[in-house]
């Protein structure tokens, strides 16, 4: 809730969007500094959710720290581990099989547009619209039925190990996705009646929360809150992981720069993944889900690095590893941090109700922040 | 039982009470009669409009209402209003006592009072003044006043900022609520409230006035779902995304209290907008339809009535549960660039419509 | 002209508007759309996939016989420290004395159902149960033992 601190010297108001949010996102403080209804000042206080992940890894096996990366962005927690597996097999210098390979990539593709539906959801919410958010957990539900499934979890699926998959896909798994891909085109076009060609909803994003190119560059931008502003920042089409490069889809940029603009490039990502999907979903091919690994990994002295691409953003691993069991040193490059950074410089001018439109599509998700 | 009629109830109560008790007692129990009916009116309406929305609001998120408590949910306003009377209501340290207390009954006390001229069926009216119409528009700026203590009361600089975006908002939207009223009284050519339904004995005025009614209407919907503070204008009650809204400090019965009133507010202002646009207890009837006529006159006209004010109620539920919330700098340029100067310009078209007689 | 954008403005607004009120009207007369499912009293019909990671358990055949060597296999594998294993020494019939497991204390409080223990035993004696009710009122009962008294290991198991 949000409670007055007083008045600075010059007459502004301090207030705190406090730890409890009536809306989602997570635990995040920001203590706006206002004039009258404009906001001049939006400082960010982080720091709740922190359960010192990186920490914690240095004492993990190389098999074991990837479940608490499932934790951090719980939205994307297929790509999350994802890139924490990428980054040992880059370290153990393993080939994984193409058929891994290929569910991995379906499962990533599912995450994001699972992702993509619940931040739809959460931010009509944030503006009033109650409906869509029980419309778009109808097709989230679909997708977490698909992981249940498969994976046995429905949030946070530990599922993506080094080397390949933990198990082979269920046999209902490709039924089931096909079966999804029926329902989200049918429901897609309700989404553009329900939300996006609504005028009230347009005259709240458009010409709301401006972000150049430049200023999306300096501040570390990535992922759709980059792309809504033209850059051009997609891992998975400048430096491709797995069999992306071999994929046909496109990288969805709006030059607008606005909230509207970071919206639609979202809601057209959606369609994007789907064609992703489409491709692979009926060219699995038969092998190994599973490299050959050791039991134990140990992966030789050096520092890798790998990047994925997950709902938010650019998603990094960095591992130090001094040739023992446990990594010396592993750090998370996570995009809602850099993507946060920027909340300050697009809300100056604008008034206190579009504060919350603007984090709506910043897409935050704050453990992912906090680690 | 198809006859059955509300007018034969009163006047058969009246006789008897004329028969037994000398003349002062006789109006010491009418009022009487008044007041438990007003407040059963009261009670009951509360008690299907909450459960209406929660079930209408479930229906269209794909989603079942309340279904446990009681047959289908039909008792779950009950278990929430006991919930809500057992509550401790405190009051914040710092406020306003008295006018922290007082404000919820001044919006309930305005609520209540605009009951008086409406016409339930057709004879049972509590007071058919002259100035029908009127009152109820000059009653429902008083409601203001009870918003603008709460949020002055509560001690809370955000509760006032909530409070005053509310009044302006009520009050803005009041001008073209009163334009479309104005554009029906000049068609009816009278302001009492049975006036003004049996001008449309022939015909609803939506009917009736076609285009320039139409447009009357529509914007008399949207302005009094802004002044009843629903969504999409609901910036200052709803679990709105930063400021809390006035009634934040109110626990227990006194919230009770501005929730029922909201409530009974929208129910009021559906039955005015029946009762000017569509006909109030008038059944519809087609010019020289006379066995569709005829039938349509079994059909007792307190349904009439409430079959229509319900259904304006499920079309204001509608907005709320499509539509996302406009932000204040918009909502009052909608009113005051948009729906002003058409309002006042379909004022002059009804009018000339009056004068030349255009209408059916 | 001023005036034509304006009320081309507000003609396609209120189109908008109309639009999204038809969709969810759709969905108000449609009862049929309605996924609820009605948890508490549908549990009978209630299934969950076989992979669903609830709880790890340990299956006993009829004999009340596990197939748990007590390797800690899944004690190492755990990334928390969920699983302990305590051991035992068995007198075998040919007279040796073998390891054999006594207890296996599973902290459900602490378990991120991770299945880093199920792929690690070598010779599948946990699995993952799809019993999700796992609420108590007393924080010990959560520390289950998985062994059942007076179970003991099936013969062949290495």
């Amino acid at each position: 809730m949000i409670e007055e601190l007083g008045t600075t010297t010059e007459g502004d108001l301090v207030i705190n969007i406090g730890p409890q949010h009536p809306a989602t996102h997570g635990v995040l403080h920001l203590k706006v500094t206002l004039n009258g209804e404009t906001i001049k000042n939006v400082e960010p206080h982080l720091g709740y959710i922190h359960r010192s992940i990186e920490k914690m890894c240095e004492s993990l096996s190389y098999r074991q720290f990837i479940y608490s990366t499932s934790r951090m962005d719980y939205l994307s927690s297929h790509i999350n581990n994802h890139g924490c597996a990428l980054c040992v097999e880059k370290g153990l210098q393993v080939e994984i099989p193409s058929r891994a390979q290929y569910i991995r990539i379906i499962l990533d593709e599912l995450t994001r547009v699972a992702s993509h539906e619940l931040w739809w959801g959460a931010m009509a919410m944030d503006l009033g619209a109650f409906t869509p958010f029980f419309h778009s957990f109808r097709e989230r539900e679909m997708i977490t039925d698909i992981m249940e499934e498969t994976c046995g979890a429905r949030l946070t699926m530990n599922y993506i190990v080094p080397g390949g998959l933990m198990a082979d896909i269920h046999p209902n798994f490709q039924n089931s996705v096909k079966k999804f891909i029926l329902q989200f085109k049918k429901t897609i076009g309700e989404y553009e009646e329900l939300l996006t060609g609504n005028i009230i909803f347009q005259n709240r994003m458009k010409g709301v929360g401006y972000l150049t190119k430049e200023d999306a560059i300096s501040y570390g931008c990535t992922g759709p809150t980059a792309r809504g502003s033209g850059v051009s920042c997609d891992v998975r089409k400048y430096a491709p992981y797995e069999i992306y490069d071999k994929l046909v889809f496109d990288e969805v940029l709006e030059t607008e720069g606005d909230s509207f603009a970071r919206y639609m490039v979202r809601i057209r990502e959606m369609s994007q993944s789907i064609r992703i999907i489409e491709q692979l979903i009926d060219n699995i091919p038969e092998g190994d889900f599973q490299a050959k690994t050791k039991v134990v990994l140990k992966l030789p002295k050096g520092e890798f690095y790998s990047k994925v691409e997950t709902a938010r953003g650019e998603f990094g691993v960095y591992i130090v590893s001094d040739g023992a069991a446990t990594p010396y040193r592993i750090k998370f490059r996570s995009p809602g941090f850099s993507n946060l950074s920027v909340l300050n410089h697009i809300s100056k001018g604008y008034k206190l109700g579009d504060l919350v439109a603007m984090m709506g599509t910043l897409d935050l998700v704050i453990p992912d922040i906090d680690r | 039982m198809l006859l059955f009629s509300f007018e034969k109830i009163v006047d058969s109560i009246n006789a008897w009470l004329n028969n037994t008790f000398s003349p002062n007692m006789v109006l010491f129990f009418q009022l009487l009669f008044t007041a438990v009916f007003a407040m059963t009116v009261f009670a009951l309406l509360g008690l299907i409009l909450v459960l209406m929305e929660r079930k209408v609001a479930a229906f269209m998120q794909i989603r079942m209402g309340p279904n446990r408590v009681g047959p289908k949910g039909m008792f779950q306003t009950v278990a929430d209003t006991m919930k809500l009377v057992v509550k401790e209501s405190l009051t914040p340290d710092g406020a306003d006592k008295f006018l922290f207390n007082l404000a919820p009954y001044l919006v309930m006390i305005s609520a209540m009072l605009i009951l008086a001229p409406i016409a339930f069926a057709k004879g049972f009216q509590i007071w058919d003044i002259n100035i029908g119409v009127l009152y109820v528009s000059a009653i429902s700026s008083v409601a203001v006043i009870g918003i603008l203590m709460a949020g002055w009361a509560s001690n809370n600089k955000y509760s006032l900022m909530g409070a005053m975006r509310s009044g302006a908002q009520i009050v803005s939207y009041e001008l073209s609520a009163g334009l479309s009223i104005i554009s029906i009284v000049v068609l009816s050519g009278s302001l009492s409230i049975s006036g003004i339904i049996q001008s449309q004995a022939d015909g609803w005025w939506i009917f009736k006035g076609h285009i320039p009614v139409l447009l009357s209407f529509m914007i008399f919907m949207i302005a009094i779902t802004a002044e009843t503070n629903r969504a999409p204008f609901d910036l200052a009650e709803a679990e709105s995304e930063l400021t809390a809204g006035f009634h934040t400090e109110y626990a227990g019965m006194k919230f009770a209290l501005f929730f029922l009133a909201e409530y009974i507010n929208i129910f009021i202002m559906c039955a005015i907008g029946a009762i000017l646009f569509l006909g109030g207890w008038m059944p519809l009837h087609f010019g020289n339809w006379e066995a569709f006529n005829h039938i349509m006159d079994y059909i007792p006209s307190s349904i009439w009535f409430m079959g229509k004010t319900f259904a304006l109620i499920f079309l204001m539920m509608w907005f709320r549960w499509t539509f996302p919330r406009l932000r204040i700098d918009q909502l009052l340029q909608l009113e005051w660039k948009y729906l002003l100067p058409i309002g006042m310009i379909n004022l002059l078209v009804v009018t000339l419509m009056a004068i030349m007689g255009w209408h059916f | 002209m001023f005036i034509k954008k304006y009320l081309s403005d507000i003609y396609k607004g209120v189109l908008s508007l109309l639009v999204g009120m038809r969709r969810t009207g759709y969905y108000f007369s449609h009862h049929k759309e309605i996924i609820t499912q009605q948890y508490p009293d549908n549990r009978d019909t209630l299934v969950l996939s076989g992979r669903f990671r609830g709880e790890v358990v340990m299956p006993h055949d009829d004999n009340n016989e596990h197939a748990c060597t007590g390797c800690t296999a899944c004690e190492l594998a755990c990334p928390n420290a969920t699983i302990k294993i305590i051991t035992k020494f068995d007198t075998t019939p040919e007279g040796k004395r073998k390891k054999a497991i006594d207890k296996f204390v599973y902290h459900l409080e602490l378990c991120t159902m991770c299945n880093l223990c199920i792929i690690a035993c070598p010779t599948d004696a946990i699995k993952m149960s799809q019993d999700f009710e796992h609420s108590v009122f007393d924080r010990k009962n959560l520390t289950k033992i998985l062994n059942k008294p007076g179970s003991k290991i099936r013969e062949g198991i290495e």
